[in-house]
């Protein structure tokens, strides 16, 4: 407390009812604050969504509507014809299939293999125990995509080279999803909980299985929300591992935007239809995805 | 749950009621069960990490000191530090060497100060609270690649927006892509509109720790909320801000996408025809990947895994040095 609160007796009445005043205006604003609040934060979120509405904006015109001063600033009635001829120009429906798979498996082993690691880190004792769990802490510094070229060399010789192995099988499992998951766990998971469940004799698997599993159903989506979004999303590794021909989603946009001349409502509309899988996962689990970001702020 | 009698009774009854070596053989299963379990369920997590993460990322400093060819698996010539020595020389490297330098601080800096502006505003118990926030932190569940394709839409020369809205107030088209500032700032755009939204929540989260008797304080003594800001905030935020800058820096050291796809020619990995936007870790990608010189290209890998550490390096000294200093005032 400051000298303020520190003040005479007197004082304290006054304090009481300034806080009444500012509990009724919010956190921290004072009616004005709020009245800059608003506009400021429409600003924000207009400019922040811009890029995202323009794209659907653009992959619904025609090249010649664009092309015109000033550029059309709603949604015409293309879209349908642009995004045949993303399915004509590359093997789209392929690559979202692939990348279905990709993301797909990459969650689903991300969510077993990292629930099961922080359940043994969180709640089971064992011989260096606190020496592993700073070395997963530390392989979260290192910068792993820097590691491409003999990652590739690797590839090649265990045959994986333009296979959708060669994007799953790394990223499987992660040092941030293992640390995620031992910290919900030590959260979620009350210890007397599973001294029960050893009393009425379950092995640790059953302890995973009847006990972590359910309690960690919140923290799980909220990981394996992230993880599918970062695998979807993921471009630099599949585009020098993969073919063109066997593509994920976002490597297959880089092979349209690659054409002989930039042909925007072309690469737009296939951008717009390998964003709104992500947009349906965002508008669902919002909540849940902001959360996770800012759980993760107080844990890193 | 396996449904047994309460334990106690289980105890009492079970030598009576089975042989006795079964019971032993029982005991070990269980006994193995508490010991070894643990090290399975977290074989996964070491084994992908030491074969895919560790391995690849050591083996790096193997094959700069080789010649090896993309198309020719398997085939490799040991030459020393021929590679490092093609590099100093190599005006082509230090220009990508310079381009990542200027990004990472023309993408950071304005980022996390733009960050912290955008967390303080959405502070308060606003209406339409997830709403807000979900919009802040949009451009970040967008995929790079369909960022970096709009953006070259937004800034291309003839049909772009920028340039439309700059005409509007006389100033003439501007080949973004095409000088080394206009490229530069236009790729800076592209990753500050991504990473804002992101890092503003991260610093949302670490305000909503302080203590609010604090900010309650503070106001009595009228201080207004940017004062606040200044003089609370930031202090109790200094150690997640180091964080955000440590982690934005290296995660912009190895910019790759933005600038292979803001380069609008086709095939293109030069980052632009003067390669006035070429990143190190572009060049390591034409290198190794586009002209097969893998040896050659790991030594550029090679060079940005040392500079990360030594970030790393400085960035943890930096942050403890702000958790100690925090510290003492609180």
């Amino acid at each position: 407390m400051t000298d303020a609160a520190q003040g005479s007796l007197a004082g304290l009445g006054k304090l009481r009812a300034h806080r009444q005043r500012r509990a009724a205006g919010g956190a921290a604003g004072e009616p004005s604050g709020l009245l800059t609040r608003y506009p400021l934060m429409v600003f924000v979120v207009l400019l922040s969504s811009f890029p995202v509405y323009w794209t659907f904006t653009i992959a619904s015109q025609t090249n010649d509507a664009i092309g015109e001063t000033p550029p059309p600033f709603l949604p015409g009635g293309n879209f349908l014809a642009n995004a045949r001829r993303v399915f004509d120009t590359v093997d789209f429906a392929k690559a979202i299939g692939n990348s279905f798979i990709v993301a797909g498996s990459i969650t689903a082993s991300t969510l077993v293999f990292c629930s099961l690691a922080g359940f043994a880190f969180a709640k089971l004792r064992f011989r260096g125990r606190n020496a592993l769990l700073l070395v997963v802490i530390a392989t979260m510094t290192c910068p792993v995509q820097l590691g491409v070229i003999p990652l590739y060399i690797e590839m090649q010789a265990l045959g994986w080279a333009q296979n959708l192995l060669a994007v799953i099988v790394p990223t499987a499992v992660t040092g941030f999803g293992v640390v995620f998951m031992r910290q919900s766990t030590v959260q979620a998971v009350p210890d007397e909980l599973l001294e029960a469940g050893r009393m009425d004799g379950c092995s640790s698997w059953g302890l995973y299985w009847h006990v972590v599993l359910p309690a960690l159903r919140p923290a799980m989506a909220v990981l394996g929300l992230l993880t599918f979004m970062q695998a979807w999303n993921d471009f630099m590794w599949p585009v020098i591992v993969l073919s063109p021909k066997d593509p994920t989603v976002q490597v297959a946009l880089s092979t349209l935007a690659a054409g002989q001349y930039m042909d925007y409502t072309l690469v737009l509309a296939g951008t717009a239809l390998a964003t709104l899988p992500i947009l349906f996962v965002f508008g669902v689990f919002g909540r849940r995805i902001i959360s996770g970001v800012m759980e993760g702020a107080v844990k890193g | 749950m396996p449904h047994g009698p309460p334990a106690e009774l289980k105890m009492a009854s079970t030598p009576a009621l089975r042989p006795n070596r079964m019971n032993a053989a029982r005991r070990l299963l269980w006994r193995a069960d508490r010991r070894f379990s643990p090290y399975v369920y977290i074989a996964p997590f070491f084994l992908l990490f030491i074969g895919f993460g560790l391995f690849p990322l050591l083996y790096t400093g193997y094959v700069s000191l080789t010649n090896r060819d993309l198309l020719r698996p398997g085939v490799e010539t040991y030459t020393g530090l021929a590679n490092y020595r093609e590099l100093v020389g190599d005006d082509y490297f230090w220009n990508t060497v310079k381009n990542t330098l200027l990004l990472m601080v023309m993408c950071s800096v304005p980022q996390l100060v733009l960050a912290l502006v955008l967390a303080h505003i959405l502070n308060a118990r606003l209406w339409l609270r997830t709403l807000l926030r979900m919009g802040v932190l949009l451009p970040n569940v967008t995929s790079i690649v369909a960022v970096a394709l709009v953006f070259a839409q937004i800034f291309s020369r003839d049909f772009g927006v920028v340039n439309w809205a700059l005409g509007l107030v006389g100033i003439d088209p501007i080949n973004w892509q095409s000088g080394d500032w206009t490229s530069r700032s236009a790729i800076a755009v592209m990753v500050i509109w991504r990473w804002t939204g992101y890092n503003a929540l991260i610093y949302l989260g670490a305000m909503q720790a302080i203590p609010k008797e604090l900010f309650e304080a503070a106001a009595l003594d009228r201080a207004g909320t940017w004062r606040q800001l200044w003089h609370i905030t930031l202090p109790a935020l200094r150690p997640t801000i180091a964080f955000t800058a440590l982690v934005s820096l290296i995660g912009q050291m190895q910019l790759f996408t933005e600038p292979l796809l803001f380069d609008t020619s086709p095939g293109s990995v030069s980052g632009g025809s003067a390669r006035q936007f070429q990143t190190m870790s572009l060049f390591m990608y034409e290198e190794g990947f586009r002209l097969g010189h893998l040896g050659y290209g790991a030594a550029v890998a090679w060079l940005m895994i040392v500079m990360t550490f030594a970030l790393a390096g400085i960035g943890y000294a930096v942050t403890r040095r702000a958790v100690g200093t925090t510290g003492a005032v609180a």
